[in-house]
């Protein structure tokens, strides 16, 4: 194994944290908010930021450990920032169907003479 | 060449996946990446509706940035407004934006954008495609916000797709 | 492995941690169904970057298979249970 420059270190010691705040503020703000659509916003924040920091890192590391340009974390992100939307688009969808289920419920409820 | 390679950008895509899973530029790896490349389009063609094609690289290049850019800033203004949602809770609402992309490749294109960039879900487009409902995640002035999305996405989107 | 390194990958992994444990709570309390679901995604990409983080730690680029997969897996089971939701079950 070949030595890291000092700065290849720091760099990827950079990413490797700012991925895992990020990651943490996108899981605190999962437990605080209070309404179901408030709380889709912050997962996003560890798909994008989270994921793309460690791919970084782990494309800086391996590219200076085997002292040739590595791309294969790069198939992990391509692959997250196309299942990531759906899943997301499928999850409002549900969110929302049910809700207005939830409404039209309780409207019948409300007024049985209709 | 147009027969044998329908699709130029997704077979480019099918080559470079399979060198970079398989991460070796062996001659077999090389064979197989290129047989894949020729292929899969040619299988896939049934499924896909119709060819998007794509006008202006230069305004795709911009709008690329311009998303970047904005997944960046929106990171940090959701990530600042989780953390001090115990003074000022962020107000989340849902916007409808009336539209005026047709093409069902810009409307997913848009759909992507929408979803990458944390600030912003998109929730449901209606059945006639004339408008969208987006829930957003810290509003601030919706007339302003609208006009904000339409110049910043919609119109490069026109501009490429259609 | 420098002092540096070492310590950055401990903080990324303990951030990760935290933040698996506190998806488990909503996991866990989730009003609703969709909230169970929604958290069960985050914590599949979770999964999924601490084994990132765990391939630079053993310098080992096995970890990227298993990562691949586990965002594969969690991609076809979390559009499952949207589907699911979505067709409509009763409410509970």
């Amino acid at each position: 194994m070949s030595e890291m420059s000092w700065w290849v270190e720091a760099g990827v010691a950079l990413l490797l944290v700012a991925s895992g705040l990020f990651t943490l503020t996108g899981a605190v703000g999962l437990v605080r908010l209070n309404d179901y659509f408030q709380r889709m916003h912050p997962p996003a924040l560890a798909y994008t930021f989270g994921a793309w920091c460690i791919t970084l890192a782990s494309i800086l590391y391996f590219s200076m450990q085997e002292q040739q340009l590595v791309l294969h974390p790069w198939v992990i992100i391509m692959l997250l920032s196309i299942t990531v939307p759906i899943t997301t688009i499928l999850l409002a969808r549900a969110a929302l169907f049910r809700r207005r289920q939830v409404q039209r419920l309780g409207k019948a409820l409300m007024s049985p003479g209709e | 060449m147009r027969r044998l390679l329908p699709s130029p950008l997704l077979s480019l895509a099918l080559f470079a996946l399979w060198l970079a899973l398989n991460h070796s530029m062996a001659p077999g790896h090389l064979i197989m990446a290129a047989l894949l490349a020729i292929l899969m389009p040619i299988l896939l063609a049934p499924l896909r509706p119709y060819p998007a094609r794509i006008r202006h690289p230069l305004v795709l290049m911009r709008l690329i940035l311009t998303v970047g850019h904005d997944v960046i800033l929106s990171n940090l203004s959701v990530g600042w407004g989780v953390l001090r949602s115990h003074r000022c809770m962020p107000r989340g609402a849902f916007v409808r934006i009336p539209l005026e992309l047709r093409s069902p490749a810009a409307l997913a294109a848009l759909s992507t954008i929408t979803t990458v960039v944390p600030g912003t879900v998109w929730c449901e487009l209606m059945l006639d495609r004339s408008s969208l409902l987006l829930h957003v995640f810290d509003l601030d002035d919706e007339a302003e916000f609208i006009a904000h999305f339409k110049s910043r996405y919609e119109r490069p989107l026109k501009e490429i797709f259609e | 492995m420098s002092p540096l390194l070492d310590g950055a990958i401990t903080v990324a992994l303990v951030c990760h941690g935290l933040a698996m444990a506190l998806i488990l709570v909503r996991l866990l309390h989730g009003p609703a169904a969709q909230d169970r679901v929604l958290a069960l995604d985050f914590l599949y990409i979770n999964g999924m970057l601490v084994l990132l983080v765990l391939a630079i730690r053993y310098a080992s680029s096995m970890y990227f298979e298993a990562a691949l997969l586990i965002a594969l897996l969690g991609f076809v089971s979390s559009a499952a249970l949207a589907k699911f939701l979505l067709r409509g079950e009763v409410i509970e």
